[in-house]
């Protein structure tokens, strides 16, 4: 059984090969190649959960060695994999998830002419995340980590002949780039510490080590998941990211890449669990970001913006609950599944709707659709309730736990992490019934002549139903005698947290402050209409616009700072360290002159001296001969 | 006797170029494709010392051939190779051919400006890069360090001509301009360069006078030193040993090229043609390197020790330098002369950290190097023959129109930024993690230049082929077939050499330990000690993390 792991891999990886090297035979065919080879990982997958649950939850985990990847002294990197539960959900996520994706691209890049290289790039990055969650070692996880960059990249700036998504791509590899230093560190930490840093000994062997080595590990991990994910500091590059074409925002700038840093951080649980400091460090970095984003999502008129400041925010909860250590892991997965199913489903929304609007982002300029495309306003509708965490439906289910483990951190950290959690949903509320309002209700702020708004084809709409009803029921059924968690705990752990408010109390406050948060944006958008040109604003709307001055913070501190840098070093490289070396040479034997001399000379002499050199050289080795 | 065959792996291309320029002015493509056909023997016959050669056997060369030359002072014509040896003479033999296919077309320009009719440039240019071949292949063979000298100062001559005579007609202010900045490079390459060899001239001299004094010949046999101190013959003395480690240091340095030896390099790089370019740092460049590990550490390993501080600070210094002046360029093909004075900086750290990942990650990082370099320059080359200009900014959209020149540019873009999956990779991360396991800040500050080069490649990349087409691009046209068939290969090695670098690493790490051992330098150990082997890379194994997360 363990055979079929590389399978997931190779199935996508052969399809990436095949449609960008195969040139322009394969245009007709290369959608339904790419989507073929993503399904197959799929059936492949699933093969390989029910062949798990077949087993005791003790010995589920699989391993593939393949080779031996770079093995120089004591440094061995193998290229191999292990599939453990938590790999599995991944894997599950990423396979179905991907699959969906893929099909709704199919209609969704229709009069794309380039529509065969944008699978092949969605069967890269499918290779690539799968290879992220099956790693069994870090050197390879890094592999994954920076390949699905590179997807990323790709896929961001797939409409690259505009020079914004251009820019887009390029700033989303950079930052991530900071952040896969920190990983890089890590690694090397781990290798000084451990002698190697395959996740088995590592892990096992925490217990002997020093905290101190330990924090510096789990910081440097902390530093690259924030690049990854989208956290506060390195959170920058996820807005522009949506320059990408939409289905690529659900499933790698959504749904699967960017939670690979929650990925990150319960993987190395055992780290973290020894290094309080760390963690500390986790849920406050946790905390901002599902803040920022949240704030920065109350203020963009554009559609995708406003839910990758969601994006970043929901993330923000599942590192938050990570960093708590085992009262939050299983959680933090929980809501990293069933904010794929909602998030993606909202995506794919999103470009349902943009694809009806001749690619209009703006919601000023939508309103009243919900009459021309009944699926996309039903999905779309499901999957809000879903996020805002509506009683029943699954983000209630997974929020609701993180909200109560915050509390449960204990003393007055609890209390103040437990307090961001809730004001968070509440924001969520806030922004998530805007953008509902703004899109599906009121009075239609575009131009009947020029829009034609219509419902998307089955391509589309299918996968955005399979996602609804993910959406509805996921958290549910992960629910019911805490099946969810029991199946991560073999590998994340789970303890039970003691949270000073009783559940009904955390229950009862959640549904008050997503009452009151959808209330106030009914109040503000669904009351009064909707002006079509946004108004001024208050100094926090104009700064959260401005996804609160991270970008001109950026452009200020290291933009200028490294322009004014390089320019100068260009100019000594130039002036300076050439002028000293030459001047040197100058000043001992006069060669400035004669390098001008020699410039005009003829190539003849050139050959002369050095016929010289050799001879000076001959002469003086004879000559030593006697010393 | 056994066939020479280290001797006829230097010999062929040696013949070849003079085959090549001894055919008539008419005969200008059979020209091409004799020096075609030699280096594709040269190829071979690398394959054949790959094979023949068995990673960890007993002694420190094989292949060896030695014969008696100027018995009057102990010159001996000796040749061996170790696995480092093999695999740069390897990485030499594979990249002739493509610098010869990529530079088809390079001399035929000056075919109509020929000033006489003896001067024959396209004779002329191809046996100089055969000639050039074959006295890097016998530095990289040479076992005595005069025969090494010899040939190590001999190969700035057709250096020196392929970079003065040959430009690739891109110049910023016309031709006259170009050609005055040409010569203006080579006479700064060859004047460096010599700079450097005379020094190194001091110190083999040196040398000789110290073995002569005390082991009663003189000799300039690296085995026979090596050997004589580690038995206790020779000592040195500190203050000798030093100084002359520094002339080979100096020599190798500014060939290698180490901060702030480094300002020929852009100038050579960016006024020659992209594949001489390609000859200068991917080829001739790493005997700089290379020779640091083979002589400088070997023959002098405590002054090596002790210049150990002070080479890695420049070093480093070399890596940030050359990837912060690489983001400045406005010039493509400097550009990627300061990229690779980063890549250098890292060779030279990985050599001086002495320690296992360290040096064998230098090592591949040589011919890793040399080959992502060699992909991105020459089709960088293509690029700038199509548009003839080298500057960035004429440049924009070239993705739309050919889109395949694009991704093979683009792949060897992320080889230089060292993407996980292709080659340099492997090299770059082994270098930095040996480096920090004995000096923890260096490793770390080293590490910003994995940001600088996503920056560098990048921004390169957007700005010439992203965005909207501009008006003089609109008509380029694609790769053509001789082109893939440059550019496919290296690719294609990237990407094997990235997923299974094994073979590489098996041929270099007996070499690797052999030259720790002349150091007397060990790997520092971990601090924690972990059962490896009972990991998860086991299979049919639950791992020790399950087990313990398990029981809690």
């Amino acid at each position: 059984m363990e055979n079929l792991i590389a399978l997931l891999v190779a199935a996508p990886l052969v399809g990436a090969a095949l449609l960008l090297c195969g040139g322009k035979r394969l245009d007709r065919a290369g959608h339904w190649i790419g989507t073929l080879l993503a399904v197959a990982s799929f059936a492949v997958a699933a093969v390989l959960f029910a062949d798990m649950l077949g087993k005791s939850a003790g010995d589920r985990a699989l391993h593939q060695h393949l080779f031996s990847w770079i093995p120089v002294g004591g440094f061995r990197a193998d290229l191999a994999f292990q599939l453990d539960q938590l790999s599995m959900t991944f894997v599950l996520l990423i396979t179905g998830v991907g699959s969906l994706i893929h099909i709704y691209s199919i209609g969704y890049m229709e009069h794309d002419e380039r529509r065969r290289r944008f699978f092949g790039y969605l069967n890269l990055f499918l290779a690539a995340m799968l290879l992220l969650v099956l790693a069994d070692n870090y050197l390879l996880l890094y592999v994954g980590w920076e390949g699905v960059g590179l997807a990323s990249y790709l896929l961001i700036g797939f409409w690259q002949h505009k020079p914004s998504a251009a820019t887009a791509a390029k700033k989303a590899f950079l930052v991530n780039r900071v952040g896969d230093v920190g990983l890089s560190i890590a690694i090397m930490l781990m290798f000084t510490t451990f002698g190697t840093f395959a996740f088995g000994p590592v892990l096992a062997a925490t217990g002997d080590t020093g905290e101190g080595k330990l924090t510096a590990i789990g910081l440097m991990l902390l530093l690259a998941a924030c690049g990854k994910s989208a956290q506060v500091p390195l959170q920058s590059w996820l807005g522009d990211a949506m320059e990408g074409p939409t289905p690529v925002s659900a499933l790698i700038h959504a749904a699967t890449m960017v939670t690979a840093g929650v990925y990150l951080i319960t993987r190395s649980g055992a780290i973290f669990n020894a290094a309080p400091d760390a963690q500390m460090a986790v849920v406050v970095v946790g905390a901002v970001t599902l803040l920022f984003g949240a704030i920065v999502g109350c203020a963009k008129d554009d559609i995708k913006k406003a839910l990758a400041g969601s994006t970043m925010s929901q993330i923000g909860y599942m590192i938050l609950a990570a960093g708590l250590g085992p009262i939050g892991y299983a959680f933090a997965i929980m809501h990293l599944v069933t904010h794929g199913f909602f998030k993606a489903g909202l995506f794919l929304g999103a470009g349902s709707v943009m694809h009806g609007m001749n690619d209009e982002v703006d919601m000023r300029r939508y309103g009243g659709l919900r009459r021309y495309m009944p699926v996309t306003f039903i999905t779309f509708g499901l999957g809000y309730l879903a996020i805002i965490g509506f009683p029943g439906l699954s983000g209630f289910f997974s929020k609701d736990k993180i909200i109560e483990a915050a509390f449960a951190k204990g003393g007055t950290e609890g209390w103040i992490l437990g307090g961001a959690a809730l004001l968070g949903a509440a924001i969520t509320a806030f922004y998530m019934t805007r953008v509902m309002l703004m899109t599906f209700f009121g009075e239609k702020r575009w131009d009947p002549q020029e829009v034609h708004p219509h419902e998307s084809p089955k391509t589309m709409t299918i996968p955005m139903i399979v996602l609804a009803v993910g959406s509805v029921f996921a958290g549910g059924l992960f629910s019911i005698n805490d099946a969810f968690v029991s199946w991560l705990e073999p590998v994340t752990s789970f303890e039970h947290g003691h949270s000073p408010l009783s559940a009904t109390a955390t229950t009862t406050a959640t549904i008050v402050v997503l009452l009151v948060g959808a209330g106030l944006a009914w109040l503000m958008y669904g009351r009064k209409p909707v002006p079509a040109v946004a108004p001024r604003g208050s100094l926090l709307t104009r700064a959260a616009r401005r996804d609160l001055l991270q970008d001109d913070f950026n452009h200020v501190v290291l933009v200028r700072g490294g322009e004014h840098l390089t320019r100068t070093l260009v100019y000594l490289d130039h002036s300076l360290v050439d002028g000293a070396v030459n001047g040197t040479a100058a000043t001992m034997g006069g060669l400035s002159g004669r390098l001008r001399q020699l410039q005009s000379g003829f190539v003849r002499s050139y050959a002369v001296q050095m016929l010289g050199g050799a001879a000076v050289l001959v002469a003086a080795t004879l000559l030593m001969r006697g010393v | 006797m056994s066939f020479p065959l280290l001797t006829a792996t230097a010999v062929v291309p040696a013949v070849g170029a003079v085959a090549t320029a001894a055919l008539p002015a008419a005969k200008r493509t059979a020209a091409k494709w004799v020096a075609l056909s030699f280096s594709l023997a040269t190829f071979v016959l690398a394959l054949v010392i790959a094979i023949r050669f068995t990673p960890g056997a007993k002694g420190p060369f094989q292949l060896t051939e030695s014969h008696a030359w100027i018995a009057d002072f102990g010159v001996r014509y000796e040749l061996g190779v170790d696995g480092i040896a093999v695999a740069l003479i390897a990485l030499t033999a594979l990249l002739i051919p493509f610098v010869i296919l990529a530079g088809w077309h390079d001399a035929d320009p000056l075919e109509e400006t020929r000033p006489n009719r003896r001067w024959r440039p396209t004779q002329g240019f191809f046996a100089l890069i055969l000639a050039v071949e074959a006295m890097v292949v016998i530095s990289f063979e040479a076992t005595d360090v005069f025969l090494f000298y010899l040939f190590f100062e001999a190969m700035l001559i057709p250096m020196y001509f392929l970079i003065g005579g040959f430009g690739d007609g891109a110049g910023e202010h016309g031709e006259e301009q170009a050609a005055t900045q040409r010569s203006y490079a080579a006479v700064k390459f060859l004047l460096y360069n010599l700079a450097g060899g005379l020094i190194m001239l001091a110190a083999v001299i040196g040398l000789y006078a110290a073995t002569a004094d005390q082991l009663g010949a003189g000799t300039f046999s690296l085995p026979q030193i090596v050997e004589a101190r580690a038995a206790g013959h020779l000592h040195l003395g500190a203050g000798t040993e030093r100084l002359l480690f520094l002339g080979f240091f100096f020599a190798f340095a500014v060939k290698a090229p180490l901060w702030p030896l480094h300002t020929w390099l852009p100038n050579a790089m960016g006024e020659s043609t992209s594949p001489v370019a390609v000859l200068i740092t991917a080829v001739v460049d790493k005997v700089g390197t290379f020779a640091m590990l083979r002589f400088c550490i070997q023959l002098f390993p405590e002054a090596s020790k002790w210049a150990t501080p002070v080479i890695l600070i420049l070093a480093l210094i070399s890596v940030l330098y050359g990837a912060l002046l690489a983001v400045g360029q406005r010039d493509i093909k400097r550009l990627i002369a300061y990229a690779s004075i980063s890549h250098f900086g890292f060779i030279i750290l990985g050599i001086f950290a002495m320690t296992s990942q360290g040096q064998g990650g230098a090592t591949l990082y040589m011919v890793n190097h040399g080959i992502s370099t060699a992909a991105l320059m020459l089709v960088a080359g293509f690029l700038i023959s199509r548009r003839g200009s080298r500057l960035i900014a004429d440049y924009g959209g070239v993705q739309k129109v050919a889109p395949v020149l694009a991704g093979t540019f683009l792949i060897g873009g992320l080889a230089t930024l060292s993407l996980p999956g292709l080659a340099p990779f492997v090299s770059e991360f082994l270098v930095l993690v040996g480096t920090f396991s004995r000096y923890p800040v260096i490793g770390i500050i080293a590490s910003a230049a994995i940001v600088l080069a996503a920056l560098y490649v990048l921004v390169l990349y957007q700005r010439t082929m992203t965005g909207p087409v501009k008006a003089e691009v609109r008509k380029m046209p694609d790769l053509r077939v001789r082109e893939l068939v440059v550019v496919a290969p290296l690719i294609a090695l990237l990407l094997f050499l990235g997923v299974y670098p094994k073979p590489l690493t098996d041929l270099v790490n007996p070499a690797v330990e052999h030259t720790l051992s002349v150091v007397d330098k060990q790997d520092p150990k971990p601090d924690v000690h972990v059962d490896a082997t009972t990991g998860g890379s086991r299979p049919g194994h639950a791992t020790h993390g399950d087990d313990a997360e398990a029981a809690k």
